[in-house]
């Protein structure tokens, strides 16, 4: 068990000290998250009604968005680098390889969102700095992490993959994001917990379908 | 060598009679329904051809499943064919339930949780497709094929569920002469129904059938061109 953890971990890390070193994933997400923020504030005449209305939409959009194209390259990096085949060759399950990667992806979409959810804050007028943001923010990013890093895998060798990963990406993730945007909403006009525990309960299912299934499957991908 | 498209193929021509039996019962022998009026006919359609998209998700996600399982070049002949068909009753279907819904309902659209749950799903069958016809060609792209249709069987609980939900939460907008009166019809819709979906289920049938020779006759000419290619090269060298 500690030893199936270090693994993974070792491929976090080893994605993670990449990012450090070039910060590509991160601002790329950020900042097109950043971007669909600012352009919906022009899109749509926000006042305070409103704001609640359609901030939570926009801002799960945003991310879900802003994360594929950090998700296309998680495994972009790797087959440039003819890495993908060390990997492979590397005496750890098919799983671990896959956990290793969602790990980092997860932690990628995470730090992206401490920059983005703050200026939503701003740019909407909303109060997001509850329990409750952290909650579904973290329900979330393991969802997307899980769904997309499998995707990711399968793309990384198709023709025009910066097209063929949000088609695949984004209906399989729709019921995560109705969770995330409905919890959301029910945030920020300031109700409890139990209004949003069926959604909440919604992620928590998908997350774990998901985590379990892709980890179980993945050893399809890398196999020739 | 068998045909690939056989116009005297028993199941075209029993489709072909229910269609046309199917075609008279709805014309003229149902009578029309009163709160909807004729409109209400589109449903004697629509429910067939939904039911004939759900039977391809469901053998797509069973193939699927078995191609992976077992590795066998039918169930993703299978996969593929049911795939193609049911993404066209897919579409065949949300365009004539839109059809229908804008006398009845008022809209063309609502946020109603099955109709979430089938544009959801002819999302991810259509993604399907595309990715078939973007990978290259090889037992890796049916193994990710597979993994595609295997996730669209799981995510389809979360997703109707979801849907649920959300539809409580803004009640669609339903209104209309049709919203909420009961049918008039009894039995008939019954028997009209009945006629309809087996019909259409021996065309979707067929149609599986005819599309999975095509993609064997696919198959049977590469390697036929793989093997003529190596027996030329064993010859000259």
């Amino acid at each position: 068990m500690m030893g199936s953890l270090a693994v993974i971990w070792a491929i976090g890390r080893k994605d993670l000290l990449l990012e450090i070193r070039n910060k590509d994933v991160v601002v790329a997400v950020a900042g097109f998250a950043l971007l669909v923020l600012v352009i919906f504030t022009f899109a749509i005449d926000l006042n305070q009604g409103n704001a609640k209305l359609v901030g939570p939409g926009v801002l799960w959009a945003g991310i879900a968005f802003a994360g594929v194209t950090g998700l296309n390259r998680a495994f972009a990096l790797e087959v440039e680098g003819g890495t993908l085949e060390a990997l492979m060759l590397a005496p750890i399950s098919r799983d671990l390889i896959y956990l290793g990667k969602a790990l980092g992806n997860f932690l990628f979409i995470a730090v992206a969102q401490i920059i983005v959810i703050p200026v939503f804050a701003v740019l909407f007028n909303l109060v997001v700095f509850r329990w409750e943001m952290l909650a579904i923010s973290l329900l979330t990013t393991v969802g997307f992490s899980a769904v997309g890093t499998l995707f990711a895998a399968m793309s990384v060798k198709v023709r025009a993959r910066e097209v063929m990963l949000p088609l695949l990406f984004l209906p399989v993730v729709t019921p995560l994001l109705m969770a995330a945007v409905e919890s959301t909403g029910h945030m920020v006009n300031g109700r409890s917990w139990s209004d949003m525990a069926q959604w909440l309960q919604l992620a928590v299912a998908f997350d774990v379908a998901f985590v379990v299934v892709s980890a179980f499957i993945f050893q399809h991908i890398l196999e020739d | 060598m068998n045909k690939v498209l056989d116009l005297l193929d028993p199941l075209l021509i029993l489709s072909a009679a229910l269609m046309g039996v199917a075609l008279y019962l709805i014309f003229i022998w149902v009578p029309t329904e009163t709160n909807q009026g004729a409109v209400q006919r589109i449903l004697y359609f629509h429910v067939p051809i939904a039911w004939g998209s759900m039977l391809g998700i469901f053998v797509v996600s069973g193939s699927s499943f078995m191609y992976l399982w077992k590795k066998n070049e039918r169930w993703d002949r299978l996969a593929v064919a049911s795939a193609e068909v049911g993404v066209v009753f897919g579409g065949m279907m949300l365009l004539s339930g839109m059809i229908w819904a804008r006398p009845v309902w008022a809209v063309w659209w609502t946020g109603e949780a099955k109709l979430t749950t089938a544009l959801i799903l002819f999302f991810i069958y259509v993604a399907y497709l595309m990715f078939r016809a973007y990978f290259p060609p090889g037992a890796q792209r049916q193994r990710l094929a597979a993994i595609i249709g295997v996730i669209g069987a799981i995510d389809t609980p979360i997703i109707y569920f979801a849907a649920n939900l959300w539809s409580q939460a803004h009640p669609p907008i339903i209104t209309g002469p049709g919203a909420d009166a009961d049918s008039t019809l009894g039995s008939d819709l019954g028997t009209v129904l009945l006629v309809s979906t087996l019909a259409f289920t021996f065309l979707f049938i067929f149609m599986v059938q005819t599309r999975y020779k095509i993609r064997k006759s696919e198959d049977d000419l590469v390697e036929l061109k793989r093997s003529s290619s190596a027996s030329v090269m064993t010859g000259a060298s």
